[in-house]
């Protein structure tokens, strides 16, 4: 029998899945005894033992000037700005997409200028984006949001444009206009592409959030892990690590779940 | 650069664990532009270091880093044998990390160098209500809270600190939401360029107190004393020339820190270089050197950088010259040594 057809049966499979975790933390726990019989104060890898002490301490007790605990103060204020930023390029996306695909004047006038603007690095024009939004949350949003938008209006203006003509003569001559066909023909169709659009553009959002709280800012989840990185606190910087990980997968799987419940015609692959 | 960071260190744990000080003939130290580390630079570039190298019979190579704190933390990891750093980044990132850590060359201490720059007319104690921009638990935020103490202000009473990255502070400063800066040069003599930038409190209100040392593995220079001999005797050697005002050597600094003689000029004259060895020798030597040590480890342990682990302020050892320690007696893992600094005074090297 070949490779190719070979399936596991499912307790092989999920031993397959759960593999490479163990192995990793096999390999981690190994490196850090290493290094702490040569170093036993050593920062570098934190045994698993003082990760998960750190991770207690960090969810559970209040900073002592703020009062607050800063992990949950962190993550809201990271998730507030992952959310407007993408809320807003979402809100973009899906208007100029639909523009650009439906309309053939949008399309002439935008459809060159979004692949351009596109290929900007957001990340270069950053210092111009904190001088014209100033240092604090506005420029943070702004960047996520320049940073995937472009990415949102090209990819659903395509799948716009590729909706069959025929649907779109079929509606004209049933007496759709424009706005008829746009809201009815063309965003039921759409709406399962935005979000699968928006689940793979939240890798480079965070990315995004991450670097511009490193820059300028008072908290937030990249804020922490770059302060901290001055003293090399390798345990609160895995367990933001963790976090974000956590975090992002659970965003990423909530969206699948809501395209499957909403649109469950989308998914017949 | 987290990333890259996090795998570097994974890289390094698995090729250079169990690493033991032993003999060696090859040693790399690190170096990040700073006024009082330029001439680090020029050793390397002019051959003086090579000199001095081969007159020990071993090779020294001088590498710059361009991030600060990245060159204390490769040190940290054992990339590097030694590297240039403040009192308080060693205490805080190598010795706080276990890795005993001997001050070789007490090179300068910020005499001016570090300031905190009020935008438009005021003083240190306007900052009260104010929200200040500065680098975060590093020598800046020590600066601002010595200057807050000295006006009996908390930094509580300030809006909020907030983190600022150097590389951005020159930017951050020409928006108009930034209100006031704490950096050091030469951010500094750029942003007092600007109209209107009032320097309200610099580190000649704290003087020696943000030193300037090149810090070497403790167990390296005990295992091998020609490591500690050679860069001492290049750093002296290139000390006596800029004392004379060599216009070779400070020209080509100048040109490496990216400004020109007069701007380096103007730099080294916030900073108290030590010229002399002797002079070197007496600072380390002298008590007000524990009082800060002793002052360092407080707003360290007050800002919780000491590390997890710190129970307290006295968690790290500090030795000096005499023999005497400050912190924990049992954990020394900073030492003041002016054996080489001596040597050189002596001219045994």
């Amino acid at each position: 029998m070949r490779w190719i057809n070979k399936t596991p049966g499912r307790p092989f499979a999920l031993f397959l899945m759960v593999l490479p975790f163990v192995l990793v933390l096999i390999i981690y726990a190994m490196g850090s005894d290493a290094r702490r019989a040569a170093n036993p104060a050593d920062k570098l890898l934190p045994p698993p033992s003082q990760l998960v002490d750190t991770a207690a301490r960090l969810v559970s007790e209040p900073d002592r000037r703020s009062g607050e605990i800063l992990f949950w103060q962190d993550t809201a204020s990271s998730l507030r700005r992952l959310a407007i930023g993408v809320g807003l390029a979402a809100s973009l996306g899906l208007v100029f997409g639909l523009l650009i695909g439906l309309l053939p004047v949008a399309h002439a006038g935008l459809n060159s200028f979004v692949a351009v603007i596109s290929m900007v690095p957001p990340l270069a024009i950053l210092p111009i984006l904190f001088i014209v939004f100033g240092l604090g949350e506005l420029s943070k949003v702004a960047l996520i949001t320049i940073g995937i938008t472009p990415f949102l209006i090209r990819d659903l203006s395509a799948r716009t444009a590729e909706l069959p003509a025929e649907q779109i003569i079929k509606a004209q001559t049933l007496g759709a206009s424009s706005l008829a066909i746009a809201l009815r023909v063309a965003l039921p169709q759409i709406m399962p592409r935005l979000i699968q659009a928006v689940r793979l553009s939240l890798g480079p959002a965070w990315l995004f959030l991450i670097a511009a709280e490193a820059i300028a800012s008072e908290d937030g989840l990249g804020y922490r892990i770059f302060l901290v990185r001055r003293y090399l606190a390798m345990d609160v910087i895995l367990t933001y690590v963790a976090w974000i990980t956590l975090i992002a997968f659970v965003l990423d799987w909530c969206l699948a779940r809501l395209s499957r419940r909403l649109f469950p015609w989308a998914e017949a692959a | 650069m987290i990333r890259s960071t996090v795998f570097a260190t994974l890289a390094l744990t698995l090729t250079t664990f169990g690493a033991v000080a032993q003999e060696k003939t090859e040693f790399k130290v690190a170096w990040s532009i700073y006024v009082g580390w330029m001439p680090w630079g020029y050793l390397e570039e002019s051959g003086i270091m090579d000199k001095w190298a081969n007159k020990y019979e071993i090779d020294v190579e001088i590498v710059q880093i361009n991030d600060y704190v990245e060159s204390i933390i490769q040190y940290a990891a054992g990339e590097f044998d030694g590297v240039t750093a403040t009192n308080m980044d060693t205490l805080s990132i190598s010795s706080g990390g276990g890795v005993d850590t001997t001050a070789l060359i007490v090179g300068d201490y910020s005499n001016g160098n570090d300031a905190v720059i009020l935008k438009g007319e005021g003083s240190l104690a306007d900052l009260a209500g104010k929200p200040v921009n500065l680098v975060e638990l590093s020598v800046s935020h020590y600066l601002l809270a010595r200057g807050l103490d000295s006006v009996g202000l908390a930094e509580r009473d300030l809006a909020s600190v907030i983190n600022t990255s150097d590389a951005d502070m020159i930017a951050a400063y020409a928006t108009p939401d930034v209100e006031a800066v704490v950096t050091w040069n030469p951010l500094v003599s750029t942003i007092l360029e600007q109209p209107g930038a009032t320097k309200v409190y610099d580190s000649s209100d704290i003087p020696g107190e943000i030193i300037d040392i090149m810090w070497v593995n403790t167990e390296t220079l005990a295992a091998n004393p020609n490591f500690g001999k050679a860069l001492t005797g290049a750093w002296y050697e290139l000390m006596a020339l800029m004392a004379a005002g060599d216009e070779g050597a400070l020209t080509a600094m100048a040109e490496a820190s990216g400004t020109d003689l007069a701007g380096y000029k103007a730099q080294l004259a916030s900073t108290e270089m030590f010229y002399d060895p002797a002079d070197a020798v007496a600072f380390t030597e002298g008590e007000a050197l524990k009082t800060t040590m002793v002052n360092v480890a407080e707003f360290l342990f007050d800002k919780g950088i000491l590390g997890e682990g710190a129970p307290s302020a006295d968690f790290v050892g500090v030795e000096y010259p005499d023999g005497t320690t400050t912190g924990d007696s049992a954990n020394v893992m900073m030492r003041y040594d002016t054996t080489y600094m001596q040597m050189a005074a002596d001219g045994a090297l």
